[in-house]
């Protein structure tokens, strides 16, 4: 089982003729069962092959094409195009779509967020690496190529959400190191408005069987761990959550920004301090090393199911 | 990118909310003159991208321009919040009887704008929030329509205002979130806007900064402004170091070397990426390590960047060893990375063996990045040495915690 995505999740892939793109492609055919990528758009290159997928001018064409509704979109497409694509998506029926594209203002995000809202879609990203549902499917360039990507993540019951890309690999790996799967691991994106938060996910993972436990990785800026934590308490959740928090040196160099494009300290709420004590009180453990990241879990699911 | 006040009074201008008669003036002469135009006393404003002027004496009342032209002179003198003012603000001294708070800013939770008001103004609205809640009015709105008028007028009737006072403050809330909007601002602030003994309302004080990233969108009113590109307005001025971090990253389009931040320790960083950087660094300061810089590279850069960057943490003054680390790569390509650090000890006749702690770079083309880092004897580590380990080796390396 997993959240989001399954083996027969159908996408599409916007800017596919770009290099990273090319790449990305790629990676998501040759993972797990090979992702079912029915097709790409770059305007003016309709005709076109990038590895055996058909590329099309526009999503409307895709989707006849395909005969079918498409799942979801992987949007790599500059940051002044992206708002267009994802609106394209969109209102083309597509309710998955995981922007990749960085440096996007916070204006346009909102404004696609908001249209995702009232069409029942959801968006994962911006500046993010996608879903992986490990040895089944990966949607966007998370892990990197198929046989890298194989090296961190194994199957099982530990739901990973990240604002960084390369720490949900790091975090992955080191579960899988120690012998802990991954139900489905999501990079949610670092910039200060993102389509899908931690506290947005939860119920997703709540009511996926295979989940029995939470790791996250966060950072100072914004207030998603107060949400997350709000969330927790009045939910009842049944799964345990376990935090890494990094860039907690920026404490001392309030107005300065680090990392992603949202970390920042601008206020008390947003620094790494406030973050863990906000989190601890909601009965989230919070990590001081990765490294110890898989017995903390492991303990809080055995307490559980003591 | 936050704006100066005399830039943050011209955007309220220019969005057709009124404000008093000012000038901005880097001299004492200009001052006068500015001060000439403006029937009757002034305000002169030392002009810094800091709070606390008031306290620091950068705030000075004058009843003719000659004693203006006196103040500007020592305003202009006074360092605030380790900045030297880039002028002064000449300001009407307006009569006011009463004065109030309208603010515009991001909810990244709701990711919508909120729009804030409060007829307590002129103070610090989390102050006002603390201690009189009922006095501060809040209200999202949609990104996908123009702002309307109703919206701007509910916050402020459910603070209490009525009567003429709400009308007239309707249309300044509303253009205020319009420009909030159209300027790609992540905070929009007038506090206070002050209501004149004739019953009209003004804009006071501004306060405004754009998101970076939109910059691109409003090259006009950058212009218009004469705010250049190459102002970064960060928190604090970069430092020679910091700039010549920014021309290793520009020289190559190949991959990332970004966010080059000076500190004061001998552990020089060459470490990535985005996430990986903020776990690395705290990991070298909860051993004890005393970081010489901060970095991220990633994106996969060039054996040329990397090297340029390696040189210039080895280069700088106190660094006695460099910790090449990130969190696993899948993107950029560990043995680039070794070959670009390595060039960069030889190039300084330095010996890789030792200058550089350790290579903790797990993932994509590891082991031909291990094969060239064994043949130069630097200490390297893979997934199986935690990022936090690697952080502890080379804080031992180097002499211990400090």
């Amino acid at each position: 089982m997993s959240i989001l995505v399954d083996a027969n999740t159908t996408f599409i892939v916007q800017g596919i003729t770009g290099r990273e793109a090319v790449n990305l492609t790629r990676e998501c055919l040759d993972y797990g069962a090979g992702a079912k990528v029915v097709g790409g758009v770059t305007p003016g290159r309709l005709g076109r092959e990038v590895h055996g997928v058909p590329v099309f001018d526009t999503v409307e064409q895709a989707v006849a094409h395909h005969g079918a509704p498409i799942d979801g979109a992987v949007v790599t497409v500059p940051p002044a195009f992206t708002k267009d694509a994802v609106f394209e998506a969109i209102e083309n029926g597509i309710k998955l779509i995981v922007i990749v594209t960085e440096r996007i203002p916070r204006r346009d995000v909102a404004e696609m967020v908001e249209l995702a809202a009232a069409n029942d879609a959801r968006i994962i990203g911006p500046n993010c690496l996608g879903i992986i549902v490990p040895d089944v499917i990966k949607m966007g360039g998370i892990g990197g190529p198929a046989k890298d990507a194989a090296k961190a993540y194994s199957p099982g019951s530990i739901g990973v959400i990240s604002r960084s890309g390369g720490m949900t690999t790091e975090m992955s790996s080191t579960l899988t190191a120690a012998g802990m799967g991954q139900s489905t691991a999501v990079s949610i994106g670092g910039d200060a408005i993102i389509g899908s938060s931690y506290a947005e996910l939860m119920p997703f993972f709540e009511a996926d069987k295979a989940t029995e436990g939470i790791v996250i990785y966060t950072e100072p800026g914004g207030r998603m761990e107060a949400q997350l934590a709000q969330w927790v308490a009045d939910n009842n959740s049944r799964l345990p959550i376990v935090a890494f928090m990094a860039g907690r040196f920026m404490d001392e160099m309030p107005g300065m920004s680090f990392g992603h494009a949202g970390t920042i300290v601008e206020g008390k709420e947003d620094t790494a301090t406030e973050k863990i004590a906000r989190l601890a009180e909601a009965g989230i453990t919070v990590a001081e090393e990765i490294s110890e990241i898989p017995a903390l879990i492991q303990a809080k699911i055995n307490e559980r199911k003591a | 990118m936050r704006f100066y006040e005399y830039e943050a009074r011209e955007i309220v201008r220019r969005a057709g909310i009124p404000v008093t008669e000012f000038g901005f003036a880097t001299t004492p002469q200009e001052a006068k003159a500015a001060a000439e135009k403006i029937t009757g006393p002034s305000v002169i404003k030392s002009q810094v991208l800091s709070g606390g002027r008031m306290k620091a004496g950068g705030v000075q009342f004058a009843d003719t321009p000659d004693e203006a032209a006196a103040h500007t002179e020592a305003i202009l003198k006074i360092e605030i919040g380790g900045q030297m003012p880039r002028g002064v603000l000449v300001d009407t001294k307006a009569q006011v009887e009463q004065e109030y708070y309208a603010g515009v800013v991001w909810d990244g939770s709701a990711k919508k704008p909120v729009i804030i008001f409060s007829p307590v103004g002129g103070i610090d609205i989390e102050q006002v929030a603390h201690e009189q809640p009922e006095k501060v009015g809040r209200r999202h709105i949609s990104n996908l329509r123009p702002v309307s008028g109703y919206e701007a007028k509910e916050v402020i009737a459910s603070t209490g205002v009525t009567g003429s006072e709400l009308n007239k403050l309707t249309p300044i809330v509303t253009k205020l979130a319009q420009l909030f909007i159209d300027n790609d601002m992540t905070l929009a602030e007038i506090n206070p806007i002050g209501r004149l003994p004739d019953g009209s309302f003004i804009a006071l004080d501004a306060h405004m900064e754009m998101e970076n990233e939109a910059r691109g969108r409003h090259k006009k009113l950058l212009a218009d402004l004469g705010v250049g590109d190459d102002e970064t307005r960060e928190a604090r001025e970069p430092t020679p170091f910091e700039l010549a971090g920014e021309i290793v990253d520009s020289e190559d389009h190949r991959g990332v070397a970004g966010n080059v931040t000076e500190f004061d320790g001998n552990l020089g960083l060459v470490i990535g990426a985005g996430g990986g950087s903020l776990t690395l660094f705290d990991a070298v300061r909860a051993h004890g390590g005393k970081p010489a810089n901060y970095c991220e590279i990633g994106g996969n850069p060039s054996v040329s960047k990397t090297c340029g960057l390696a040189k210039l943490v080895l280069q700088k003054p106190g660094v006695d060893k460099i910790a090449v680390m990130m969190s696993i790569v899948s993107n950029t390509r560990v043995d680039i990375v070794a070959r670009g650090v390595i060039k960069a000890c030889l190039e300084l006749n330095m010996d890789p063996a030792e200058k550089i702690a350790i290579f903790r770079i797990p993932g994509a083309w590891e082991d031909e990045g291990f094969k060239i880092l064994d043949a130069y004897g630097v200490e390297y580590a893979d997934r199986t040495v935690s990022m936090h380990e690697a952080a502890r080796r080379a804080v031992e390396k180097i002499g211990g915690a400090q």
